[in-house]
């Protein structure tokens, strides 16, 4: 019955492409939640008033950060070649795409880490401070837990925007839904293809916004 | 206990250098309430961090507890501060942890081991007065329950000072009161010193041994309680006292009376401790030929004795008048003639 409305739609590969999307989304946010909450700490701690006030580490941090978050990730993609043939050995299949996925994403991350950051009352950390705390102690136990809500709502903004990317990964060999879509619905024409890897795609996005609002609720007790 | 000397803290401005505090020297003794009184910006808050190390003096030296806070840095520092506690105008807990975990804090950061650690928040809940609101998160919980755990979490370590800087600032005053009164039970108790900012007279008068008051960065008065209020030598001082032994309407009803009668003399009498308990009044109908009416009166506890100003209109003849005065003069009580006709 359903392969009346969906003639051109191998159930299989379509299932297939869903894994491979999923799997490329899922490393690619969690790699951008570290590297991107590193990147953010640092913007934050170098920042003027602050625990490792820095103005060049500061500078140079912020310059890379707002480079890489400018650049169209279809053209970054195309300017990390060199970078991840060296790194994986190949430019196609899935670990191929994550270079480009994290590198895109993390920085565009760091910026959301950074003013989560600077949400938080800065009396806090004056009384952590006051308490004797190092600033190991300020970051695992201030730092984070206060701006936590912002961090998982920054990632759920940063995981459907990697969905996105990983579509365009796909463009170029990357594997996924957006390779299948682009490959059979706009090359061949099967349009049916097109609007079911859609329609995927748009599940993935809603179930990854209602995990990270549920989470965020969860977490705040403000 | 705590030792400041010649210590400045000058920030450079765009229009010269500001003197947040200006060659300050303070000895406050182990086991006192002590307050600094000022309006805002004149440099109190600045002081009272560079008692913990928040802030450094430009130059001058703060001991406290037998360290140089100015001078030590890194894990000496760190060690320092926590015996040095603070409390906060906003409180300043943790709004991701429960009543529990924000007192934890500080031993976690101690490194205290868990078993010994449930039981010291455990004490430090009752000691607060806290109990069955161990599990709530901040935002449940009231101004002054708020503050409550600021002062747990500020004793949690067995410091040797209490900073408090405007800790009462942001309470209503009946909360403010409960506040006070826990902070002197926990320096009568714990013998702690407690070092205090504030810029309401109400909070000095109710539970501070001595206080300095501070004006542009300069500490221009200094004593115990009891001196300052009875006889207040700077204007900023006078003001400040005023704050607490005269309401407003005082002066309104003395305007009033002076309207209504356009004779007599209307006194302000001032009782220190023990005089506070003479029957003034009813000597001075006995011996002299004049009416006495009362207009305003009032009585307030310090940490060393009582401390009341009462307003009294006396009319009658002048030259009886003048006696009754001279009579109260004679009596060991402040008397100021407010206005006559």
């Amino acid at each position: 019955m359903i392969n009346q409305y969906f003639p051109n739609v191998d159930w299989l590969i379509m299932w297939e492409e869903t894994k491979s999307t999923l799997y490329m989304t899922g490393i690619s946010v969690l790699a951008t939640f570290i590297l991107g909450t590193i990147l953010g700490l640092i913007l934050f701690l170098t920042a003027k008033g602050n625990m490792w006030e820095s103005k060049p580490i500061n500078a140079v941090i912020s310059t890379i950060v707002n480079i890489f978050r400018s650049i169209p990730f279809i053209i970054l993609i195309v300017l990390l070649i060199p970078f991840t043939t060296f790194l994986v050995g190949t430019m196609i299949g899935e670990n191929a795409a994550m270079p480009a996925l994290i590198i895109g994403a993390a920085p565009f991350y760091a910026r959301m880490v950074e003013i989560g950051l600077r949400e938080i009352d800065k009396g806090v950390i004056e009384a952590a401070k006051s308490m004797g705390a190092t600033t190991g102690t300020i970051i695992w136990k201030v730092l984070l837990p206060e701006s936590m809500p912002a961090l998982i709502s920054g990632i759920t903004v940063t995981a459907i925007a990697l969905v996105g990317y990983t579509a365009m990964a796909g463009a170029i060999g990357a594997g996924g839904l957006g390779s299948l879509a682009y490959n059979y619905g706009y090359q061949r024409n099967q349009n049916d293809v097109t609007f079911v890897a859609t329609v995927i795609i748009l599940i993935i996005v809603f179930v990854i916004q209602l995990i990270g609002d549920f989470i965020t609720s969860k977490l705040d007790k403000r | 206990m705590i030792s400041i000397k010649n210590v400045r803290k000058i920030y450079p401005s765009k229009q010269g250098e500001l003197k947040a505090v200006d060659q300050v020297n303070l000895e406050i003794q182990e086991g006192e309430i002590f307050g600094v009184i000022g309006y805002s910006g004149a440099g109190k808050s600045t002081l009272i961090r560079m008692l913990n190390g928040l802030e450094l003096p430009t130059d001058g030296s703060v001991t406290v507890a037998g360290r140089v806070i100015s001078k030590i840095k890194g894990i000496e520092l760190r060690k320092a501060r926590q015996e040095i506690s603070m409390i906060f105008q906003h409180f300043n807990l943790l709004w991701s942890r429960t009543v529990s975990e924000n007192i934890a804090f500080p031993l976690e950061i101690a490194g205290v081991k868990r078993p010994e650690k449930e039981k010291r928040v455990a004490e430090l809940v009752k000691l607060v007065g806290l109990e069955g609101r161990e599990n709530a998160y901040p935002s449940q919980l009231s101004g002054g329950q708020k503050q409550r755990v600021g002062i747990a979490r500020a004793l949690a370590n067995n410091p040797k000072v209490l900073l408090c800087d405007e800790a009462t600032s942001a309470l209503d005053p009946q909360t403010t009161d409960s506040i006070l009164e826990l902070l002197v039970d926990i320096n009568k108790r714990l013998g702690l010193t407690i070092v205090l900012i504030t810029h309401e007279m109400h909070v000095i008068r109710k539970i501070c041994h001595r206080v300095a008051v501070m004006e542009s960065g300069r500490v221009v008065e200094l004593g115990s309680v009891l001196d300052v209020f009875k006889n207040p030598q700077q204007p900023i001082t006078k003001r400040f006292v005023q704050q607490v032994s005269e309401p407003e309407e005082t002066k309104e009803t003395a305007d009033h009376l002076l309207e209504n009668y356009h004779s007599g003399r209307i006194v302000q009498l001032t009782f220190i401790g023990e005089s506070a308990e003479q029957p003034l009044i009813t000597n001075l109908i006995r011996h002299y030929n004049v009416i006495v009416n009362i207009l305003q009166g009032k009585i307030s506890q310090t940490q060393s004795g009582s401390y009341g100003t009462l307003f009294i209109h006396i009319d009658g003849d002048e030259e009886e008048v003048d006696k009754a005065v001279d009579f109260i003069r004679s009596q060991q009580v402040g008397v100021e003639v407010v206005a006559n006709d």
